[in-house]
């Protein structure tokens, strides 16, 4: 706690961030010893300005990642619940499009939140939403191309998945309080009470957030791992006996989830 | 999840896609990408834009999008500002790397960092955070830019800070600290006139003594900005800056005298918050646009080499 006093000021030429860094994210510490004003001028409001940028523009990274999630809680929670984020969790990387990736496991500990249980998923669909904006660009499969492959081999298929596409499962209607608090526009009763799963994807420019109908995730899941057509649609019927493969099919094909078809040619099966 | 972090290099087989466009004389602003439409709208502006490196850091998406569209007729600067160059520890090579690759990729007119720090140990604190000016600082800063020079093949701008405190242990003034570390290392000098004036304000000296005493011959770039008001511990003016407002009239002030001493120096208003729509910004950098032609011709200015 004390270390800036005990080592004294300017210890070494490079103790300055040692020195600097330790009170940025604890209101407790007080300013460090070896800053000042000029000409005797006391540094605690001076160093409270680094203070306050670093916590506010990250609590401003945090809004920015997830606005519907702001959106459902209201500011003055969010922002209480996203200050107490970034000060136990503050970022690694420069690049701030990266952060926020343990804030929905942070939400769902977050004692303050334990009434919002879905909340988490919400979050957790806007990290996927900007993975999925800064994904690579990649030319998604045409709609045609998987009706080019002969019947006899369409089991064998396999497909690679876009950059951009990420599935989320939740045992709540996440997708539905998404969709309602993604925007601007005005917020109606949310009548879903079923558990949702989302698929994720940005064929082009835009991000696109999907419901997926029964055994969707299952099948696309196993798709996205390198499994074929047919253990696909067999997985995902064990799940769901009201799956749907022609809808299915169509639906992801549709939202730009996969980029290009294999495992039909050359190796016989 | 994480593998978004691991982006495949873009750099010499798509390089020289963008024409050569020149930024000398020229006014510039920050580039937000809620201006694009209007930008596009307007068609080719007279002026530069200048985007923050690490925005532009992703593997793809509507980013490199718009910042296409927007080089292919405008010159860039890709203004760097976590490279934490000022800090004690070991530049982040991962991140050098991509500054790298944006480089190779859009080749910008101007290039330019910070002399401030980021990040320490392994947090990343996302404010230009001061360091102490001292022979051995000067030393490693000029190491940490040598570094950045080689592996991007060119020269960069090291822009001054906006400080609120002072060291106990700093023996440098700031324009010695940077004169010497162009000196060193080669690289040319961001101008940063609110930063100045915010600092001398902050730091109770006289903004012009400091220009007065600032290497200009060396300066590529200068940027302008809006600062905000609060107070210090003795209840006297603390200057903030925000970059959420239009440039104060003090600085337009010094900007004019400066480049009534330099001949023109491609200038940039940066408006980082509360942006306001695209016209408003706009005309900020044709009062820039205005200043820098009224000085057109007036002054020979000597070559900086740190341009492009």
């Amino acid at each position: 706690m004390r270390s800036a006093e005990q080592h004294g000021r300017g210890i070494t030429p490079f103790s300055y961030a040692d020195d600097f860094t330790p009170a940025l994210l604890d209101p407790e510490r007080a300013a460090p010893a070896a800053v000042r004003g000029p000409n005797g001028k006391a540094a605690k409001k001076r160093y409270d300005v680094y203070r306050n940028n670093v916590t506010v523009s990250l609590i401003d990274a945090l809004a920015a990642v997830f606005p519907a999630t702001q959106r459902i809680t209201g500011t003055d929670f969010f922002r209480a619940m996203a200050r107490f984020h970034v000060r136990a969790t503050p970022p690694t990387s420069p690049l701030l499009f990266e952060y926020g990736r343990d804030f929905p496991d942070f939400i769902e500990n977050y004692e303050y939140a334990r009434q919002m249980p879905w909340l988490m998923d919400v979050a957790r669909i806007e990290r996927a939403w900007l993975d999925a904006y800064h994904a690579a660009d990649a030319e998604p499969l045409p709609p045609e191309s998987l009706a080019a492959v002969p019947a006899p081999r369409l089991a064998d298929a396999v497909l690679t998945p876009h950059p951009s596409t990420r599935i989320l499962r939740s045992r709540f209607p996440a997708v539905s309080i998404f969709a309602a608090n993604r925007g601007d526009g005005p917020v109606g009763p949310i009548d879903a009470v079923e558990p949702e799963d989302a698929l994720v994807t940005r064929p082009h420019l835009e991000v696109i957030i999907r419901r997926l109908p029964p055994g969707g995730a299952i099948f696309l899941m196993h798709l996205i791992e390198g499994g074929s057509l047919g253990m696909a649609a067999a997985a995902a019927l064990e799940e769901s006996p009201q799956f749907d493969l022609t809808a299915n099919i169509a639906g992801m094909v549709g939202a730009g989830a996969f980029t290009a078809i294999g495992g039909d040619e050359n190796d016989g099966h | 999840m994480n593998d978004l972090t691991a982006h495949p290099a873009r750099g010499a087989s798509e390089a020289s896609c963008f024409p050569a466009h020149a930024t000398e004389g020229l006014a510039g602003t920050s580039f937000k990408h809620e201006h694009l439409p209007a930008i596009l709208a307007a068609g080719r502006q007279h002026c530069f834009f200048e985007v923050h490196a690490e925005n532009y850091m992703g593997a793809g998406g509507p980013p490199h999008d718009a910042l296409t569209r927007i080089r292919r007729d405008h010159p860039v600067s890709l203004h760097g500002v976590c490279m934490s160059i000022g800090g004690p520890q070991p530049l982040d090579k991962a991140h050098l790397g991509r500054f790298k690759s944006l480089i190779g990729r859009y080749e910008p007119a101007l290039v330019s960092e910070h002399l401030a720090w980021s990040t320490h140990e392994t947090t990343f604190y996302n404010d230009l955070l001061p360091l102490p000016y001292t022979p051995a600082t000067l030393t490693r800063v000029a190491d940490h830019v040598d570094e950045v020079q080689e592996a991007i093949g060119r020269p960069i701008l090291m822009e001054n800070p906006s400080t609120y405190v002072l060291f106990a242990e700093s023996t440098m003034s700031e324009t010695a600290f940077l004169r010497e570390l162009v000196r060193r290392t080669g690289c040319g000098l961001l101008l940063d006139i609110n930063n100045v004036f915010v600092s001398a304000t902050n730091q109770g000296y006289s903004a012009l003594d400091y220009l007065a005493d600032f290497p200009l011959e060396h300066v590529g770039e200068i940027h302008l900005a809006g600062h905000a008001e609060q107070s210090d511990d003795e209840g006297e003016l603390l200057l903030i800056d925000s970059h959420d407002g239009p440039v104060a009239d003090a600085v337009w002030k010094l900007f004019d005298r400066v480049i009534g001493r330099s001949g023109p120096i491609p200038t940039l208003v940066e408006w980082d918050s509360a942006i306001p729509d695209w016209p408003v910004l706009k005309a900020e950098a044709e009062a820039a646009q205005a200043i820098l032609d009224r000085h057109a011709g007036s002054t020979t200015r000597e070559k900086v080499h740190a341009v492009g």
